[in-house]
């Protein structure tokens, strides 16, 4: 193994981070929220670790609607986070937005999404800023399964193509859209196999290892910043929970095969690689695991002390600038 | 950005075409602020082929970006792949990254391939995000039926974008409202759709030669009258003036209200306008479910009912698609005849 340990640290921080968010906080939202639309990504880890590792704080993103991952990988505060599940004033989005538009500007992420693929052509255009304005600045694109089937992902692929704009189009493949397989919906073998048709790399890697991950990012953005264009990076990856909080994904996929991926699990697989190697020590992954959840019972604190908006928040935000007039005349609100 | 707006009239000596007038807002917006970009399908034409001597092949399917890529070139004016739901996307991706990008939908009909972008991104991003992007996206498009393109180039179905908070809409009606608001909503820091009227396009008018911006959300009365008020959008203005000469000559004077702008809406014009003329006719081209002609009357029935003396009313296309043979085509559209026909109704009854 060729990292060096700060960044193998960082590494499984950034992992075991978004596991105790995702096994911390969707309970604790379900029991204050009670929002339907909460996607675990528990098991998705390596994928958003190995790619924002490779990222700046100016560098961009573009999420999907299971975005816990990606928003803490590219260092949006998980308290912030939890205050935004939670519906609170003082959340990333002040409560307006919820965990499937999850946003900070101030890290170039560009918002977790609720229509499946949508944020991929924000992405390409976060990319088309840092190319027309010399910024040196990439965009990675999340997807999933699901979304390597919309329209917009394969007209922005090929815009990104014939532009050479700096995008890594990263998919994590998960195995299901919803309850539908992939093999179902998929025309191709592969997701990476239709970068072919758009004159890009393709490749697909091992997604519950975030070794894989990290070394196959590494070349995509790297070919984005040296200005050759976009890869395509799909990555074989698995949700140990179903869609959404709600529904039982037993319903549609076997125990075996839950058994046989939650058994790759990217945080245990790191461990049994990187402690015997001497590397690092068990102690001290499990320090960060005691940190980890010792940060989620902080979020959980901050968010629950944290006031709900005002109500006059209904009205702020909707445009930089128009008559609040426009927005409450005639539809008789109750005050 | 603040910016002092000018009058929502001109009387300068120099006149342009509709058509020139958007090109020079482009121009001089884009001279001004150099992160001012516009992508879209045909707007310099034969893409990519300088090697040949070809640049600026078609200047935009109707000539409104002509000469746009000489002067600013490639980088800043991209023609782009038929890709809608991309390029939309990305403009407003830029946009919420730095750059004022303008995209060019070449006609409002094609909406649906990249609606979502519209609806789900440029709309709702800065309120889902709790205030922390600004979209300074504009979207131009083209509306209009008379020009025998059917059912899927003619439409005007401008309603269903002021129907979705987060956008703004902007319908210019001659070459200086044209010029004032495209200005303006280049300008704007939220997302502003801006329709152009295929009908419009050779119309001369007063511009000022230097950049001036008018004010988006407010509209104007292009003829006093003190009978009846009668409410254009867009080239329904025009009609509006018509059929008010006409009746001019049977004693009913009617007052005419430009709209120019249909998020926000101006209705207290619209309504200190009815409170004297004690009636109203909306004529609108689109369609007459939902429309900014049913959002009208139903605003001017709810806030000035003790006022009228007739029903509010509306003259608008048919809920049909738009036909494609002249004769049925001809009687879709709106038409002085209408307007007078139904004053002659409200006035009379």
């Amino acid at each position: 193994m060729d990292l060096d340990q700060k960044t193998l640290l960082n590494l499984y921080k950034t992992m075991t981070t978004i596991r105790h968010f995702e096994e911390r906080g969707i309970p604790e939202t379900g029991q204050r929220q009670m929002s339907a639309s909460v996607h675990s990504s528990a098991g998705q880890e390596a994928v958003p670790t190995g790619v924002c590792a490779h990222l700046t704080v100016d560098d961009y993103i573009g999420s999907t609607h299971r975005g816990h991952g990606h928003c803490i990988a590219k260092g949006v505060d998980p308290k912030l986070m939890m205050a935004e599940l939670f519906g609170r004033a003082t959340g990333t989005n002040q409560g307006k937005g919820g965990s499937m538009h999850i946003a900070d500007m101030s890290k170039g992420m560009l918002g977790t999404n609720g229509v499946v693929a949508a944020s991929v052509p924000l992405a390409v255009g976060a990319a088309l800023t840092s190319k027309l304005r010399k910024l040196g600045r990439v965009a990675v694109a999340f997807f999933g399964d699901g979304g390597a089937n919309q329209g917009v992902l394969h007209e922005s692929m090929n815009l990104a193509s014939v532009w050479k704009l700096p995008v890594i189009f990263c998919c994590e493949n998960n195995g299901y859209a919803e309850s539908t397989p992939v093999e179902y919906g998929l025309s191709v073998a592969n997701v990476a196999d239709r970068a072919a048709g758009y004159d890009m790399p393709g490749f697909t890697v091992d997604g519950m290892d975030v070794f894989a991950v990290y070394e196959a990012a590494g070349q995509a953005v790297a070919r984005a910043r040296a200005g050759e264009g976009p890869t395509l990076l799909e990555c074989r990856t698995y949700r140990f929970y179903g869609h959404t909080v709600f529904d039982n994904p037993l319903s549609y996929r076997t125990k075996e095969e839950e058994d046989i991926w939650r058994a790759r699990d990217p945080l245990k697989q790191f461990r049994e690689r990187v402690v015997p190697e001497g590397i690092i020590t068990a102690e001290e992954l499990d320090r960060l695991d005691q940190e980890a959840e010792d940060l989620m019972e902080e979020a959980i604190r901050f968010a629950d002390d944290s006031p709900m908006p005002e109500l006059s928040e209904l009205y702020q935000d909707v445009y930089v600038d128009y008559p609040l007039d426009m927005m409450r005349r005639g539809v008789n609100m109750a005050d | 950005m603040t910016t002092t707006t000018a009058p929502m009239t001109s009387t300068v000596a120099r006149e342009i075409m509709y058509r020139e007038a958007i090109n020079e807002a482009l121009r001089q917006e884009m001279e001004r602020d150099e992160t001012v970009i516009i992508m879209g399908e045909e707007i310099a034409g034969g893409a990519g082929r300088e090697h040949l001597g070809i640049v600026d092949a078609w200047g935009g399917p109707f000539r409104t970006t002509v000469g746009l890529i000489q002067q600013f070139g490639n980088q800043r004016v991209l023609d782009t792949p038929l890709s809608e739901a991309a390029f939309v996307g990305a403009a407003i991706g830029a946009a919420s990254t730095g750059m004022r990008a303008v995209a060019e939908l070449m006609f409002v009909d094609f909406i649906g391939v990249c609606m979502d972008q519209l609806l789900n991104n440029a709309a709702k991003m800065r309120y889902m995000f709790g205030g922390q992007v600004k979209v300074p996206f504009v979207l131009l498009t083209r509306i209009g039926a008379g020009f025998g393109s059917a059912a899927q180039h003619s439409e005007s179905f401008y309603s269903i974008f002021s129907h979705i908070p987060g956008l703004k809409c902007v319908v210019p009606s001659d070459a200086y409202t044209a010029k004032g608001l495209l200005t303006a909503a280049i300008r704007d820091d939220d997302p502003v759709i801006y329709f152009e009227h295929k009908g419009l396009y050779g119309n001369r008018g007063p511009v000022p030669e230097e950049p001036y911006v008018l004010p988006i959300g407010k509209a104007r009365t292009v003829r006093p009258g003190s009978d009846i008020t009668l409410v254009g959008i867009s080239r329904m203005t025009w009609v509006c003036t018509e059929a008010a000469d006409e009746l001019a000559k049977e004693g009913v004077n009617a007052e005419v209200v430009d709209l120019l702008s249909i998020s926000p809406i101006d209705y207290d014009h619209v309504i200190e306008s009815v409170k004297r003329t004690h009636r109203l006719v909306v004529v609108d081209e689109d369609t007459p479910v939902c429309s900014i002609a049913s959002e009208i009357c139903a605003r001017v029935a709810e806030e000035a009912f003790e006022y009228l003396d007739a029903p509010p009313s509306r003259v608008t296309a048919p809920h049909t698609p738009v036909p494609y043979s002249r004769p049925l085509e001809n009687i879709y559209l709106p038409n002085a005849s209408r307007v007078i026909n139904t004053v002659r109704r409200l006035v009379n009854g």
